[in-house]
């Protein structure tokens, strides 16, 4: 084989098999901080048994979930039912592939860019997966064969359709201002005019508000409301299985937080960071740093968010993303593309 | 090929929101109530046909068991029809002290209803703190009886002791602490716009429907009916304290949320003027050794933490009564809830069922 070509498939696969990791542990360990979090939020201890505070708890959860016995109910419609984990799993851990971590680093004599991939759609990529999620959510709900699953099911198509295109409405400004799909020029751009957030604000909060209603977290968790629906679509489950949609929850929560971190926060951008002169892999060590810093800001959002504020209601969620978000979104829209029409920006 | 059709769902008797076992049919037509039917019966223990074959004292007990959030309310309704037929009068510093306990039970109540409402709402934090403070009050009920849910706490013709050493400035103490702290559920909750939305327009109860269901209590004052049984048969020497009857104006989930904020704040202000004006003495009248009520029948009402609690009495001057009926305020608040609840979403449900506060324990007997 050409070497070239060979030393591409190495760098990519390990890449791969970083990234693959390093998801999989923070929503691993996503469940220990919401633990923590929640609890001292409510004025509890948290779990602080298993290892230096609790840092063990989501090793033994996952050693728990494994041993579990999987229950498959009668009533379900079996090849169906098997296969929605992995449509919910599966699609929430491909976005991260196009998120760019950090500038390029100095290795082996070679440039390597810290991203899995850089493709120039990037953007309609993450919208794209973002989409799929929902069927692993209604099919779920509907191959249990349950009444109560079945509305989560319902429910979560309706929230993500409409949310959707408050989200994809939000990042045309984005797309506008950058003028590419490809994230890693959002993230170049903001480097040279200033984060986006500063005045892409109505966008910022658009985009911030769909993503708890994409990734189905309080005040949006209608589909799995578990004091009305129970559990919602993933009543039915039991195991490893059931734990595949915490995971994907948590999942969608990294990615939702590394793109708000991307598209508003400047990315992997540290400003300033050019005026000390740092060799390059140090000054790549460091942006690697603040992004991760930054995408734990908006998951700790997250967090607290879910444990201060109750529940929407269906008719109320649906008020919000086709009365108020939508159109915010629209008119938002037209403000940035005035401000890049007159070269202001 | 397509066609829309009503959906009945079961809600309980194992459902997280239903409160114990109560189980709801639900006829849906997607999201919305056509109907709710309230079946109950699952907790259902007989515990007045057991109090046909119990002495008068060995009662008491049973009555904890009725209204398990609420037991003082109960022991003090049960005590006061007893002593109603046999003509005995409590001393004073008795029905103080009864008073101080009933009222700390209405917060504790109060509190657990707070929490777990608000945990149906979504509002999970809520809970924990208002449990902080709940357990500071069974911390008081401990100090005083030795028990924390089922008291067991008075005695036909008073109390059993009087208060521990300490006792009353550690009531002082609470009630210094618990302002605060209710505001701190406040802020979280009064004025937020998903509360007010989830809460405003949801289960409507008019006046005259609460009546006609013979609601009673924080079901009946949110609707705006200016009743409470403390004030309109005062017992227990309710008629000397100043307080407040909060009623809503609105007649919704939100109003009797605010009635129950209120009364809350309004117990507080009881406890403290008992505590100022404790009289001194005995606590317990003199009782005969075997309590045989004389030959008769009496109803007395007490004003629990849910409504209108009555004890029914009948005696054929034997050691045990012949009839004893519960009137339990859950069981009545109950039966408005289909009222309250056609036409709204599903969500709705869980709001008002939180909103009536019920204990299974109360509805089922």
């Amino acid at each position: 084989m050409d070497p070239v070509l060979e030393r591409v498939i190495v760098e990519a696969a390990v890449k791969i098999a970083l990234v693959f990791f390093v998801v999989l542990t923070t929503v691993a360990y996503m469940t220990w901080v919401e633990r923590r979090v929640s609890a001292w939020i409510q004025d509890r201890r948290g779990p602080n048994r298993v290892g230096p505070f609790g840092l063990l708890q989501p090793l033994a959860d996952g050693i728990k979930f494994l041993f579990k016995e999987e229950i498959t109910p009668p009533h379900v419609y079996r090849p169906v039912y098997l296969l929605a984990p992995i449509l919910i799993l599966v699609p929430a851990l491909l976005t991260i592939s196009v998120v760019p971590f950090g500038p390029a680093l100095r290795l082996f004599g070679r440039d390597v860019p810290l991203r899995v991939a850089d493709v120039d759609n990037g953007v309609l990529i993450i919208l794209a997966f973002a989409s799929m999620g929902v069927y692993g959510i209604a099919l779920a709900g509907w191959s249990s064969n349950n009444k109560y699953s079945l509305m989560g099911g319902l429910r979560s198509s309706a929230q993500l359709i409409s949310y959707e295109l408050a989200m994809g409405l939000a990042i045309v400004g984005i797309l506008m201002s950058a003028g590419s799909l490809r994230l890693s020029d959002v993230v170049a751009r903001q480097a040279e005019h200033g984060w986006n957030v500063l005045w892409q604000l109505p966008g910022f909060v658009v985009f911030l508000t769909a993503a708890f209603a994409e990734t189905n977290r309080l005040p949006f968790d209608l589909p799995e409301a578990e004091t009305e629906l129970v559990a919602g679509y993933h009543t039915e489950y039991s195991g490893m299985r059931f734990s595949m949609f915490y995971m994907a929850e948590y999942a969608n929560m990294v990615t939702a937080s590394c793109l708000a971190a991307t598209l508003y926060l400047g990315g992997y951008h540290v400003p300033g960071l050019q005026r000390l002169g740092l060799p390059q892999n140090a000054a790549a060590i460091v942006q690697l740093l603040a992004f991760g810093i930054k995408v734990a800001f908006f998951l700790f959002v997250y967090v607290w968010v879910r444990w201060t504020i109750p529940r929407f209601r269906y008719d109320q969620l649906m008020n919000l993303g086709w009365k108020v978000l939508l159109p915010v979104a629209l008119v938002h829209i037209v403000w940035v593309a005035f401000i890049v029409l007159m070269g202001w920006a | 090929m397509f066609r829309t059709e009503e959906m009945d769902i079961n809600m309980g008797p194992q459902h997280p929101s239903t409160h114990g076992v109560l189980r709801l049919k639900l006829t849906l037509d997607g999201e919305e109530i056509v109907d709710v039917r309230p079946i109950i019966g699952y907790l259902h223990r007989g515990v007045e046909k057991l109090c046909e074959h119990r002495t008068y004292p060995m009662i008491e007990p049973l009555t904890d068991r009725l209204d398990y959030v609420a037991a003082i309310s109960e022991n003090l309704g049960y005590c006061g029809a007893v002593e109603k037929l046999m003509g005995l009068q409590v001393p004073p510093r008795a029905q103080y002290i009864r008073v101080i306990l009933a009222e700390l039970q209405r917060i504790a109540s109060h509190l657990l209803w707070l929490g777990t409402h608000a945990l149906d709402l979504g509002a999970m934090t809520v809970y924990f703190y208002t449990f902080r403070e709940r357990e500071l009050i069974l911390d008081l009920f401990e100090q005083f009886c030795g028990a924390r849910l089922t008291y067991n706490s008075m005695r036909i013709g008073g109390l059993l002791e009087d208060v521990p050493a300490g006792w009353t400035d550690r009531v002082r103490h609470f009630l210094g602490l618990f302002p605060s702290r209710q505001k701190e559920y406040e802020d979280l909750l009064t004025v937020n716009r998903i509360w007010l939305g989830r809460t405003r327009g949801v289960g409507i109860l008019k006046a005259d429907d609460a009546v006609a269901m013979g609601a009673s209590g924080p079901t009946l004052r949110g609707s705006g009916v200016d009743y409470d049984v403390r004030r309109a048969q005062p017992y227990s020497s309710y008629e000397q304290f100043e307080f407040d009857v909060p009623t809503g104006t609105n007649c919704d989930t939100y109003d009797r949320y605010l009635v129950r904020m209120e009364e809350m704040r309004q117990s507080c202000r009881i406890i403290r003027q008992a505590l100022d004006r404790l009289p001194e003495g005995e606590v317990r009248a003199k009782v005969p050794k075997y309590i045989k009520p004389p030959v008769g029948e009496v109803y007395h009402v007490v004003e629990s933490p849910r409504g209108e609690q009555g004890f029914y009495l009948v005696s054929k001057g034997g050691e045990m009564p012949y009839r004893m009926r519960f009137r339990s305020p859950s069981f009545v608040n109950l039966q408005a809830l289909p009222m309250m609840c056609r036409g709204q979403l599903i969500a709705d449900v869980v709001a008002v069922i939180g909103s009536i506060d019920i204990v299974l324990g109360d509805v089922d007997r």
